[in-house]
């Protein structure tokens, strides 16, 4: 089998704080293959962002503790030397962010943007650099891209700022695009066409792609694997087949459940969410985190905390119900909901 | 950009009329009694009263009245542009007057503002950059103190310690102790006698600035653009410096505007201090000698600077943040 293009293993990120020790990632291990698309779903405050962040060395390290290794093509770029991580950041690692409006700098032309991107890593003109900064803007789908490129972001619309983000993250080939609820803050109708445009590009440039989001409903047809977070733990890790179809974690049921369904009209049922709120992350739930709302929950869960372990092939949970009994609970409560 | 800058200017021109008119209003209009008493000076006679009536047209009605001053400031009188009439205090041109008070006073207020940009802001910037280190604490604590010190007692400090104590022990090199030596008369005596004031005005200027700078920045650091600039690849300086900088300065740039126009109206404590014989240190005399033709112009020229000020930072201000343009 070929390398992974990235592996992660027992990342921890913790922030001490005088309130305590905010444990927003807690042992988290995956890897990506190469133009493999992996889903990343979990609420706010599940350590998802922050896990990227941190691969992409975006975290604070005077105010957080690292720990574990990120291999990335064979390279623990947690040791990386901060010159060379700035060479792969923006070039063979790139991220794009959840409001594009504010994450694009309201004073600089957005083809200065793009070039800007260009030459912190490539030796090219200033001419070259437009020329291929219009290019990108072209493949990303933005009609007339010689003149947008020297319009300033509020003059695009939210649609075109996502995709003048995912050109400025793409233009320079990187192998592993991580993006960061990229359609949280458009229109719906807009959401289907960055997450298509996404699997387009993803293709024609041959990039591994995280998506990261708190919507199982939007990676439904764009991921081949989904990770599920949650208190900064991995509960859930499969290809997109095991989760929506064959879940084994009541926290991935509870999303699955949750997620709104035009077609579902007729019932008239409310929605139906996972009661309770997120853990606080200083102060974690002893045993598994997410025993005080889980409506399975036995007394082994509130003491010892479940591996992640696997249940078939690489489809695997952390969770303490038996196979059997998981199996059971999707066929007859979640799929009747869901 | 262009479009703005005319709709900009073409407000100014509206605002300069509206200043004339309530100042007008105010000096002629609202006081009870007859302006032309008031204005005549101390000891007004028949004479001198009749005088006043032919500058300022007081016999003809109120619009003919504004039109003719309006007229003879814009356009200039005998002595002069602006047209800045006579004194009856002093019995003379009010045009040369003034405009040797505004060199001096302009000297002043330019000075200063170099000197508190210069400081304030490198300040401000490196202090965001290392914020809660040994450093900032010392920087915001001279902050601190430089906008609590009144003006005057910094000012008599300085005096006291650059200029009292070198020349009484017959140091070689003291500070000017007051006064002001035009330029022509040799430049390091123009100088030793501005460097004082320049720092003393400067001083509580650059404190309010350093803070205002490192606030500015700290916030805008943590925008998400920044993140974004750190994501592609950036290098820490390009993107404070390039990022984050400009961003963080237009707030600075107009309080840089509002501060100088109102600086050129006068610096009335330091130039009091240091006896610059400056507009600040005039208005008090004309508002003491009750010279109320002096006291006229200088509210009228004061509101004009701060007016072309504003101005003048609002397109620097599009110029900087494009989306400024269009509103």
């Amino acid at each position: 089998m070929a390398e992974p293009l990235l592996e992660v293993r027992h990342l921890k990120v913790h922030f001490p704080t005088e309130d305590g020790v905010v444990k927003a990632v807690d042992d988290v291990s995956f890897t990506i293959d190469r133009g493999e698309t992996l889903g990343v779903v979990g609420e706010s405050g599940s350590g998802k962002s922050v896990t990227f962040l941190t691969i992409m060395g975006l975290t604070n390290l005077k105010s957080a503790r690292v720990t574990g290794e990120v291999i990335f093509q064979g390279q623990d770029l947690l040791k990386l030397p901060v010159e060379e991580m700035r060479n792969i950041r923006g070039s063979k690692m790139t991220m794009i962010f959840q409001d594009p409006l504010t994450s694009l700098h309201p004073f600089y032309r957005v083809g200065d943007q793009v070039v800007e991107a260009i030459r912190t890593h490539q030796k090219v003109s200033k001419k070259e650099g437009m020329d291929m900064a219009v290019d990108m803007l072209r493949r990303v789908g933005i009609p007339k891209p010689d003149e947008r490129a020297r319009q300033y972001p509020h003059e695009y619309s939210g649609g075109m700022r996502q995709r003048a983000m995912i050109a400025m993250a793409l233009v320079l080939n990187p192998d592993l695009l991580i993006a960061d609820e990229p359609t949280t803050a458009l229109d719906v109708t807009v959401q289907a066409q960055i997450l298509d445009l996404i699997d387009r590009l993803k293709e024609e440039f041959n990039a591994a792609v995280v998506l990261i989001t708190h919507d199982l409903g939007v990676v439904a047809e764009h991921c081949d694997n989904i990770q599920v977070m949650y208190a900064g733990k991995a509960v859930e890790y499969g290809d997109a087949r095991d989760i929506y179809y064959n879940a084994h974690m009541p926290y991935t049921w509870g999303l699955l459940q949750s997620i709104t369904r035009v077609d579902e009209s007729t019932k008239k049922e409310r929605l139906k969410p996972i009661k309770g709120l997120p853990p606080s992350l200083i102060f974690v739930p002893p045993g598994c985190a997410f025993n005080p709302r889980c409506p399975y929950v036995m007394d082994v869960c509130k003491v010892e905390v479940p591996e992640l372990l696997p249940s078939n092939g690489h489809h695997a949970a952390a969770c303490h119900l038996t196979l059997a009994e998981k199996e059971r609970i999707f066929k007859e409560e979640v799929l009747q909901q869901a | 950009m262009g479009r703005y800058i005319i709709r900009r200017l073409l407000w100014v021109v509206f605002v300069l009329l509206l200043v004339t008119l309530i100042t007008y209003l105010i000096f002629f209009k609202l006081p009870p009694g007859d302006p032309a008493v008031r204005f005549a000076g101390k000891q007004p006679t028949a004479a001198s009263i009749a005088e006043v009536k032919k500058q300022f047209g007081l016999d003809k009605p109120f619009v003919i009245q504004y039109a003719l001053f309006v007229k003879r400031f814009f356009g200039g009188d005998k002595d002069g542009w602006p047209g800045m009439g006579f004194s009856f205090n002093t019995r003379s041109a009010l045009h040369p007057i003034i405009t040797s008070r505004l060199v001096i006073t302009a000297q002043l207020a330019l000075g200063a503002a170099l000197v508190w940009i210069l400081l304030g802001i490198p300040i401000g910037v490196l202090s965001a950059l290392r914020p809660r280190s040994l450093g900032d604490r010392i920087a915001m604590g001279f902050a601190l103190f430089g906008v609590s010190a009144p003006v005057f007692w910094l000012g008599l400090i300085f005096l006291y310690l650059f200029w009292y104590i070198p020349t009484q022990h017959h140091w070689a090199i003291a500070a000017a102790g007051s006064g002001y030596i035009a330029i022509g008369k040799g430049f390091f005596t123009w100088l030793n006698h501005m460097i004082m004031p320049w720092v003393v005005l400067a001083l509580l200027f650059a404190a309010f600035y350093a803070r205002m700078s490192r606030g500015n920045l700290i916030e805008t650091m943590s925008e998400d653009y920044i993140r974004t600039a750190r994501a592609k690849g950036l290098s820490e300086r390009r993107v404070v410096f390039k990022h984050g900088l400009r961003a963080s300065l237009t707030p600075v740039v107009t309080m840089f505007g509002m501060d100088l126009g109102v600086l050129l109206g006068g610096a009335v404590i330091t130039e009091t201090v240091f006896n610059l014989q400056g507009m600040g240190n005039y208005i008090i005399q004309s508002v003491r000698g009750a010279d109320y033709n002096a006291i006229l112009d200088i509210t009228v020229i004061a509101a004009f600077f701060v007016t072309v000020m504003n101005l003048f930072v609002d397109i620097v201000y599009a110029f900087l943040d494009p989306r400024v343009r269009y509103s």
